[in-house]
């Protein structure tokens, strides 16, 4: 098995975010299969930044708290990570700024030699990495050629002068015959399948891990046609999502948990209303602001009981990002057949982190939603079988489309008479009964590893990376449901078929899933929990199992 | 005027003497004026917050959104981005305005959304059987404040002049021609339209008296000069003062938000997604 594991750290300003793309992107132009975490502080300047950039023949999801080579920009780097360097590990380090053992370059001294700003001393660092790990210098130029795009030339002059002062090689990083495949993040990712299926209006408060998802909605916004609106506040997000799709437009906000806490009152009015409007919900630990930068699966509970009254919601939960790009799409879609809020929860690790990428674009369609047909009277919530009213928007000829956040009648007009609350209470709610029949026909719990082991572990979102890689190497079965509510129980049942034990593996304190199963009767025998803002690591979380099963 | 039916089989549940009756009557008359001028009807969308005011939307046969409290703004922000070809008109009250969503009605204002704002400011809270409002004043006998309100009210005129809306109006509910009048303009206004209502709450707080004998209508008011539109502003300040001037305070044309975020689009209207295969490969 190729792998290896790159860890470059400094402090916030010295470009470690851009290092670490480099060398994820490098790994990945010769055919490795990618995951990058990017570890930073709540701050701008100063401060303890890494990236881990992990390349396999393999598609990974996780980090390994060992790695193969340690880059230094400062001692700190030194005194946090150098213990975690392999036995056979190499450290290269700035010897302007660092005292250590292994090889040091005065990168510093590179770059004012070159003419260089303090920050290029992160392609210095670039050119000396590859060196090391025996990459030809064509391979280095064509990547810093199409990635960095200020000052090219002299990036690329610093680059192979500290490539050249690397001396001989001490790896040998050998292409792979595996094509090539994209490197993502899961904003992005995320992104592209609401624009797939339709999205045409973005609407987001800026707040860690979500923000570069607007950010990229916002730059790419011709290209993908679309609309990106950053707004006063999360309240004024929501609402606006819920005009623009009373109004006919696919619209989508997306937040982390404190924000989405402003939402709550605007997503019981999309119920009530029946617009449909997609939530994406990056966590990060909590409660409060919590750490802001950090990865956690905490808030599970709280958007599957958030906004008050009772009402029909979609939840996905994708692991990677070939599943946020096809269950964001998915998302979208259902809450336009259904005309119910839908949510897409992700996480930190998941939302800023990077993966390749297997999924095609084409695999997302915008699918159409009931129309209405023209004929009568327009009712905005007329009651049909399955619950879902036909839709027109205003604008429409002959149409009077009423909205109402009040209990309301079929035309829209605000009622309290008993009769009526309980007609349309039960509209509303009838709806759930397809919307289960619809996630039992979908792919919505997915098994990996030896499907009849005994021991299962039970998991959700991107704490399935590391679950996967380490029960595919001890022979166990892993469970991951993708939706979470109406949680699928029918593939629930199949999944969980012939299992003795069952451990649920979670990035959070208290086990939701576990206890959201417990709630429909599975109850997981052990729990492996992880809630220091860090995602787990395969050698950690193998570790930990081990330690369970013994 | 057209023969056009605006009403429904809602039943009217406004107090009797409701100042909502005469805005409800003027807001009727000018959705027949801009029919009447070729607007169609179904392109005219009305939004309402939470309070007795709200329940208009109820009572008109036009396109709706019976929103939520303090959340007009962004709810008209959402339908005006979706479809920028539509005549949106939101209603709300002082309490849901000025004190539930006040940030969004200022942004609102700075963003120069292409909407029209109609605050029914009876200056208490008349569904939740009368407390203080933004507008109430100092002193105000409100249930919440047995010994008398204690904040000096706001100045909603003054504050929507200094928030950037592109006109800035106050109406009277018993002048329901002028009032009208002044629906018609606003909701033709290319930008962020305001109107502060004055309405008595027959129940709560009845000003009919005090209205009456003070109010009086904007006449040689330049109404491009924002200093002179402060100036008229501060003739009163929602609790003293000797005469109340209503009418057309400013108006400016500007870019409106919609014009500058859109580009041109008509997202409702947008049903093709793009080939995102291209920038995939930019990926790798």
């Amino acid at each position: 098995m190729a792998e290896y594991s790159v860890l470059v750290g400094g402090q916030a300003g010295d470009g470690i975010r851009q290092v670490g793309s480099l060398i994820a992107h490098l790994f990945s132009s010769l055919g490795y299969r990618i995951y990058f975490w990017d570890d930073y502080p709540s701050l701008i300047r100063g401060g303890h930044n890494f990236s881990i950039i992990r390349a396999s023949d393999r598609k990974i999801g996780a980090y390994t708290e060992t790695v193969d080579v340690l880059v230094a920009l400062n001692q700190t780097v030194v005194e946090k990570h150098a213990s975690k360097l392999k036995p056979d590990g190499l450290l290269v380090f700035d010897s302007d700024a660092v005292k250590a053992n292994g090889l040091g370059l005065p990168l510093a001294s590179l770059v004012k030699q070159a003419g260089g700003k303090p920050i290029m001393r992160n392609v210095a660092a670039l050119g000396a990495i590859a060196r090391t790990l025996g990459l030809e210098w064509p391979t280095v130029r064509a990547l810093v050629q199409a990635e960095v795009a200020k000052q090219t030339d002299l990036n690329l002059k610093i680059a192979e002068a500290a490539y050249n002062q690397a001396g001989a090689p001490r790896l040998r990083v050998e292409p792979l015959a595996s094509q090539p495949l994209p490197l993502i993040g899961g904003n992005e990712a995320i992104a592209l399948g609401a624009v797939r299926a339709g999205l045409k209006l973005y609407i987001a408060y800026p707040m860690t891990p979500s923000s570069n998802l607007l950010h990229f909605l916002a730059q790419n916004d011709q290209e993908l046609g679309i609309v990106a609106y950053h707004p006063e506040n999360e309240i004024a997000a929501v609402i606006t999502a819920i005009g623009g799709a009373y109004a006919g437009t696919r619209t989508m906000v997306g937040t982390s948990g404190g924000g989405f806490a402003l939402m709550v009152e605007g997503l019981s009015l999309a119920a009530a209303s029946e617009s449909p409007v997609v939530f994406v919900v990056g966590q990060r630990p909590g409660p409060s602001t919590g750490l802001p930068t950090y990865t956690c699966q905490s808030d599970l509970f709280f958007i599957l009981n958030a906004g008050h009254g009772e009402f029909v919601r979609f939840v996905v939960a994708p692991g990677d990002p070939d599943e946020a790009f096809l269950l964001t799409g998915l998302a979208m879609n259902t809450a336009w057949k259904y005309q119910i809020p839908a949510f897409v929860i992700s996480d930190k690790n998941l939302s800023e982190g990077s993966f390749s990428f297997e999924a095609r674009g084409d695999e997302v369609t915008r699918q159409e939603p009931l129309a209405w047909g023209g004929k009568g009277n327009y009712r905005r919530y007329e009651r049909t079988v399955d619950g879902v009213s036909p839709l027109a928007f205003p604008g429409r000829q002959g149409a009077i489309v009423k909205a109402n956040s009040y209990e309301h009648d079929e035309y829209g007009i605000t009622t309290e008479e008993a009769e009526k609350t309980v007609e349309m209470q039960d509209k509303r709610l009838g709806k759930r009964r397809y919307l289960v029949e619809e996630v039992e026909r979908l792919k919505s719990v997915k098994v990996y590893g030896d499907a009849t082991a005994a021991t299962a572990l039970v998991t959700w979102g991107s704490t399935k990376g590391a679950c996967v890689e380490v029960a595919e190497d001890l022979g166990l079965r892993v469970i991951q449901p993708l939706v979470l509510d109406p949680l699928p129980s029918g593939q629930l049942g199949a999944a969980l078929a012939g299992v003795k034990r069952l451990i649920s593996v979670e990035n959070n304190a208290t086990g939701c899933l576990a206890r959201l199963l417990a709630c429909h009767g599975v109850v997981a025998n052990d729990k492996i929990l992880k809630y220091d803002g860090r995602p787990f690591a395969v050698d950690d979380l193998r570790k930990r199992l081990g330690e369970v099963l013994r | 005027m057209s023969e056009l039916q605006l009403g429904t089989y809602a039943e009217n549940t406004w107090c009797k003497g409701c100042g909502n009756f005469g805005i409800l009557s003027a807001a009727n008359e000018a959705v027949k004026t801009l029919v009447d001028a070729g607007t169609p009807l179904e392109t005219i969308v009305l939004a309402s917050g939470i309070g007795c005011h709200a329940k208009l939307v109820d009572y008109v046969n036009v396109n709706s959104f019976y929103s939520i409290h303090g959340r007009v703004p962004p709810t008209i922000t959402g339908i005006k981005l979706a479809n920028p070809g539509l005549t949106v008109i939101g209603h709300a009250g002082d309490g849901d305005a000025y004190g539930e969503g006040l940030a969004h009605l200022i942004m609102s204002a700075k963003r120069n959304v292409d909407v029209t704002m109609i605050v029914h400011d009876n200056r208490v809270y008349g569904l939740t059987t009368g407390q203080v409002t933004p507008t109430s004043p100092v002193g105000f006998p409100g249930k919440s404040t047995p010994r008398g309100g204690i904040e000096e009210p706001l100045n909603p005129i003054e504050l929507m002049l200094a928030a950037g809306a592109t006109f800035v109006a106050r109406g009277y509910s018993v002048k329901t021609k002028e009032l009208a009048a002044l629906i018609v303009a606003a909701a033709r206004h290319k930008g962020f339209a305001f109107i502060d209502v004055l309405q008595p709450c027959f129940t709560f707080f009845n000003t009919y008296q005090l209205y009456n004998s003070r109010v009086y209508e904007l006449e040689g008011h330049d109404t491009s000069n924002l200093d002179a539109a402060h100036a008229r502003a501060r003739e009163w300040n929602y609790g003293e003062g000797e005469r109340i001037p209503i009418g057309l305070f400013y108006k400016v044309e500007k870019p409106t938000f919609d014009q500058r975020i859109l580009r041109g689009k008509v997202l409702a209207n947008e049903r093709e997604v793009p080939d995102i295969s291209g920038m995939i490969k930019t990926f790798a």
